[in-house]
């Protein structure tokens, strides 16, 4: 029982940014010390308890103390050392294979090249690492949180098939060179290999509800960290090119066939590593980003809806203005999300979620005025493979946001708690892998590898 | 009786240079010696004795090391270093001034007269 009041206790004081770990082994020494000496006066543990928390004192002044002496640690920054108590051991060995499996994986997207594949073909990139690309760094990712999750033996198999599955489509499926169902495919295999890659972040526990949204904290993160690597990596690859150039030699064939490709899969797992190893510790940018840009991006939606009531004008079809509105629709859905994934949800519905409604109800109006002009001419343009593809997302993402509406009114009207609307979200997953998988493997066999 | 916040404070840094200069002690140690030494008229906030220790650590006054109570349970113990014991000496002809002006004054004696307003 007092175990416990002290474990408590100490992830009280531990939330508390500028009291670290050390300085709550010290306190927690003080009040154990204070609870024995009261416990041979006479007092139950209980009571022990209580007075010696509170002569330790006001934990609000308490903080303000230890800030005041640590005023760095008011910047979170990422201290990549294990806390005093932590498995030091542990931490190590993660770290070790994060960067090994980095290394790996740069070893094998560069593999090929030992059998005469080269990375350039004659469009860019070759089509063979096209196809494979994402094969070639998401096992190593799965192999990671594998690990790390210590994943049953039935969930490694269950975690493999899809990868050979995977791997078997993009390369036995004859498809026609240059075909949509080809580029279909290789947009939308990396994010169902994405998705799969969260059954393996979850440790196997992937109808959790709070694993599913910890997963899609894991990729905002992911995808901000990620992106300010290669911001990184960009201005390295740039004063390499330059300070070559400057003694005579040219780097570009380095930093092209090898800086780059291994820099690109490498940064992949680094960056999981990282946003790993913050946890807690730093805040999330992600749902930061989230409350700057959806009031920008409800004003842009309700100018765009006045200034259509105004002029009249209708939305103009150009043959594949679908996938312009697919993006407002990805860009609102994700908004959602990661307000959501943020938002504490015992809070009483305010002001930003009643913002949040009229983004999504302006979302689907400008949607369904898209789809209403596009669904008049359709027969004219016919069914190909992109645009029914184009039209599949449109629905899926519409469907979503509408009963996410519906939720909100409810939220709003106070009739329903915050937690349905997190929990619809999450369950609407599956449902973007499910279409992923249709996209890659049915696809190209519907419309014969076109 | 209540010692203003700012004696308090004040006092701190003395206080617990001088206890460690009895020798090495840690935390709850200390704050029942002060608790002794003022026949329990100076309180402290246990918790605010911790940001002082470090603060004195951060100055290289006093040097803090992890041991083991005789329960076995990991405890810091801190002493005193030359520089913390410099500070001390420092420190007490700071409030040996003090001390002297005021006791020229009626504040020492037992002859103070109220103010009548």
């Amino acid at each position: 029982m007092l175990e416990e009041r002290i474990s408590e206790w100490r992830s009280y004081v531990r939330r508390r940014q500028a009291i670290h770990a050390v300085d709550v082994d010290e306190l927690e020494d003080h009040l154990r010390t204070q609870v024995a000496e009261l416990g041979e006066a006479g007092l139950d543990d209980d009571e022990a308890f209580l007075i010696a928390v509170k002569r330790i004192g006001d934990l609000d002044t308490l903080s303000r103390e230890f800030a005041r002496e640590y005023s760095e640690r008011l910047w979170k920054r990422l201290v990549v050392e294990p806390d005093a108590g932590k498995d030091a051991g542990r931490w190590k060995t993660e770290g070790l294979l994060a960067v090994a499996l980095a290394v790996a994986a740069a070893v094998a997207i560069k593999l090929p090249a030992l059998f005469g594949v080269s990375l350039e073909g004659p469009e860019g990139l070759n089509l063979f690492y096209a196809r494979n690309f994402s094969l070639f760094v998401l096992p190593f990712l799965a192999g990671f949180f594998a690990w790390k999750r210590a994943l049953a033996p039935a969930g490694r198999w269950w975690l493999a098939a899809p990868f050979v599955v995977a791997a078997l489509v993009m390369n036995a499926f004859p498809f026609t060179e240059g075909g949509y169902t080809e580029l279909l495919a290789v947009l939308h295999l990396p994010l169902a290999l994405w998705l799969v890659l969260g059954f393996a972040y979850a440790g196997g526990r992937w109808r959790e509800h709070d694993q599913r949204m910890n997963y899609v904290r894991f990729s905002g993160e992911w995808f901000i960290y990620y992106a300010l690597i290669a911001f990184g990596g960009g201005v390295l690859m740039a004063f390499t090119l330059f300070i070559f150039q400057a003694i005579g030699l040219d780097a570009e064939s380095f930093v092209q066939l090898w800086l780059m490709p291994c820099g690109v899969v490498g940064a992949v797992i680094v960056a999981a590593w990282l946003v790993e190893a913050k946890q807690s510790v730093i805040e999330n940018m992600a749902p930061v980003l989230t409350m700057l840009f959806t009031p920008l991006f409800t004003l842009l939606l309700l100018a765009f809806l006045g200034t259509m009531a105004w002029t009249g004008s209708g939305i103009d079809i150009e043959r594949e203005v679908l996938i312009g509105f697919d993006l407002m629709l990805v860009l609102v859905v994700g908004l959602l999300l990661y307000s959501i994934s943020a938002r504490d949800p015992q809070a009483e519905p305010g002001f930003f979620d009643a913002l949040q409604f009229v983004l999504v109800v302006c979302a689907l109006l400008v949607d369904a005025l898209a789809l209403w002009a596009i669904a008049a001419r359709i027969t004219e343009f016919g069914f190909s493979p992109n645009r029914v593809a184009a039209l599949g997302e449109n629905i899926i993402l519409m469907v979503n946001l509408a009963w996410s509406a519906v939720l909100y009114a409810k939220f709003l009207g106070r009739r329903v708690a915050f937690g349905p609307l997190e929990r619809w979200q999450t369950s609407y997953l599956p449902v973007y892998l499910v279409w992923m998988c249709v996209v890659v493997v049915v696809f190209p066999l519907v419309f014969g590898f076109q | 009786m209540n010692v203003g916040k700012d004696l308090v404070a004040a006092s701190a840094t003395p206080l617990v240079l001088a206890i460690l200069s009895e020798g090495e002690s840690y935390g709850y140690a200390i704050i029942k010696r002060v608790d002794e030494l003022s026949a329990g008229e100076l309180q402290w906030t246990d918790g605010m004795l911790y940001p002082v220790l470090h603060r004195l650590e951060r100055n290289g006054f006093v040097k803090a090391h992890w041991g083991r109570s005789e329960s076995g349970r990991r405890r810091k113990y801190y002493r005193l270093t030359d520089l913390g014991s410099e500070e001390l000496s420092n420190q007490r002809r700071q409030w040996r001034i003090v001390n002297a002006a005021l006791r020229g004054t009626p504040f020492q004696s037992f002859e103070l007269v109220p103010q009548v307003i």
